[in-house]
């Protein structure tokens, strides 16, 4: 799905190959200021790199437009991101903010979505009052709505307490596997990580010299 | 005209003993801002006294060219408050949108409401071109400061959630649009806010100037509706140029927010 080779982001990252694998898991890990986040964000092109070449589906992702790759590559940020408005504003916002028909999608499949991830919030609801971690549930229901071929997450389990974080995450990957989606995650939470990836990659060791992959 | 009543020297100096009394009782307070009043007063006469002179000749001698260029000096006078009054650094691209944003915004509601509305003969008349011109572009000066010092803001402090929105796919409009709003009000709501007030809480300067001078109240009324709605049209004109075109300078090519210093 996505080939780096020769990366530089000064001073931080130096990759020389590292491959993320279509329809798997991988997760990223390592010391925080290592450049997890830095990473995942040459993915959707949020940062940028000095020198090298990344390549998505086969085609130079500098060749893409970056609001276009955003749409196919959605990324859930490490702080859940509410709009004011209503709980069902802020699930479809995604869908409108990638400019995408939100007719077909009715107040039952919204509900569902809702339950599936244990929130029991009336649509109307304003989402400005739901606590950090209903927030963040909020807001991985909004980017399955999306449902894109591709999800980059941010350390997603940091607005979640141990409980949920396994109850979102099993619901979440469920999800994955059934539509075969591709994920690429950041975690300070080795647990997480072995837990739910195929591939975990430590970006430590990674920056150190050449790629250090562990299939699991 | 005539019918106004002069103020002599004396009088004049008159009303500074109270300024000075006032000042006394400040300083007594231990309240230390003395030497502002003091030295606020005394800059205002000064500029008044040299304007006072300056539209003397101007009124007396009415000429296109110079009408203009007292406009032009009036917007760039404008634009350089604008650049002075806001606390952070302005950006080279952003300087320019406000520069531009408030020269149209204000050149075309000065057109219409100048030529269109009131129609006054010749049209670079001084006596009404020039007191008009800086009812409107102090205003929308006000109005820029406003607006540009809330989108800067919004910008910095809410970057993280400006790039959630671009993660899901928005484009840079769609990922300002809260911010933009928050400062079109920010911008906007003093002028509203004067509007809904006007005539009962306070009597506008305008207005007591005509009264003053011996107009009849009612014609007074009509000049300062026009010069009300003159301004809110140029309020809003200039500041949505500059929020249009500004908040586009805060992403670069690759649809990404600029680092700031």
């Amino acid at each position: 799905m996505f080939y780096l080779k020769n990366i530089e982001v000064n001073p931080i990252l130096h990759i020389e190959n590292l491959t993320f694998e279509k329809q798997k898991i991988t997760s990223i890990i390592g010391k925080s200021g290592s450049g997890k986040s830095t990473l995942l964000k040459l993915l959707n092109q949020l940062n940028n790199y000095d020198s090298g070449i990344i390549e998505y589906e086969g085609k130079d992702i500098s060749t893409i437009n970056p609001i276009q790759l955003r749409r196919e590559v959605v990324m859930l940020s490490q702080t859940p991101s509410i709009y004011e408005g209503s709980v069902k504003e802020n699930l479809l916002i995604g869908l409108k903010f990638s400019e995408k028909n939100t007719e077909s999608i009715n107040d039952q499949k919204l509900l569902a979505l809702l339950e599936l991830f244990d929130l029991h919030k009336n649509l109307e609801e304003n989402a400005e009052e739901l606590s950090g971690g209903e927030k963040q549930r909020l807001a991985f229901a909004r980017i399955i709505l999306m449902d894109p071929p591709v999800y980059l997450l941010d350390e997603p389990t940091s607005a979640l307490d141990d409980e949920t974080t396994d109850e979102v995450m099993g619901q979440f990957f469920q999800f994955v596997k059934r539509n075969q989606k591709t994920v690429i995650m950041v975690t300070h939470s080795i647990k997480v990580a072995e837990k739910y990836s195929d591939q975990i990659i430590d970006i430590t060791k990674l920056n150190e010299k050449e790629m250090s992959v562990t299939h699991g | 005209m005539d019918s106004i009543q002069d103020i002599t020297l004396v009088q004049l100096f008159t009303s500074y003993i109270f300024i000075l009394l006032l000042i006394a009782i400040v300083k007594w307070l231990g309240i230390r801002r003395e030497k502002e009043i003091l030295i606020a007063s005394i800059r205002m006469s000064i500029q008044l006294a040299l304007v006072g002179y300056l539209l003397t000749y101007v009124f007396e001698n009415p000429n296109p060219f110079i009408t203009v260029l007292i406009i032009l000096f009036m917007q760039s006078f404008a634009v350089y408050n604008v650049y002075k009054r806001v606390k952070t650094t302005i950006a080279a691209d952003l300087k320019k949108i406000i520069a531009f944003s408030l020269f149209i915004g204000t050149t075309f509601s000065m057109i219409y409401f100048d030529f269109i509305v009131i129609q006054f003969t010749p049209w670079y008349d001084p006596r009404y071109f020039i007191p008009i011109a800086g009812m409107i572009i102090g205003n929308s000066m006000t109005g820029i400061t406003l607006g540009i010092s809330t989108l800067m803001d919004g910008m910095h402090s809410r970057r993280p959630f400006i790039e959630s929105s671009l993660m899901l796919g928005a484009t840079p409009k769609e990922a300002s649009r809260s911010i933009v709003r928050q400062s079109f009000d920010a911008a906007i709501l003093p002028t509203v806010n004067s509007m809904v007030g006007m005539g009962i809480v306070f009597l506008p300067g305008m207005m007591t100037g005509v009264i003053l001078s011996g107009a009849d109240p009612l014609i007074a009324i009509k000049y300062q509706i026009v010069i009300l709605l003159g301004i809110t049209a140029s309020v809003s004109l200039s500041i949505l140029l500059l929020l249009q075109l500004g908040y586009k300078t805060f992403f670069n090519k690759k649809a990404q927010l600029k680092r700031t210093s």
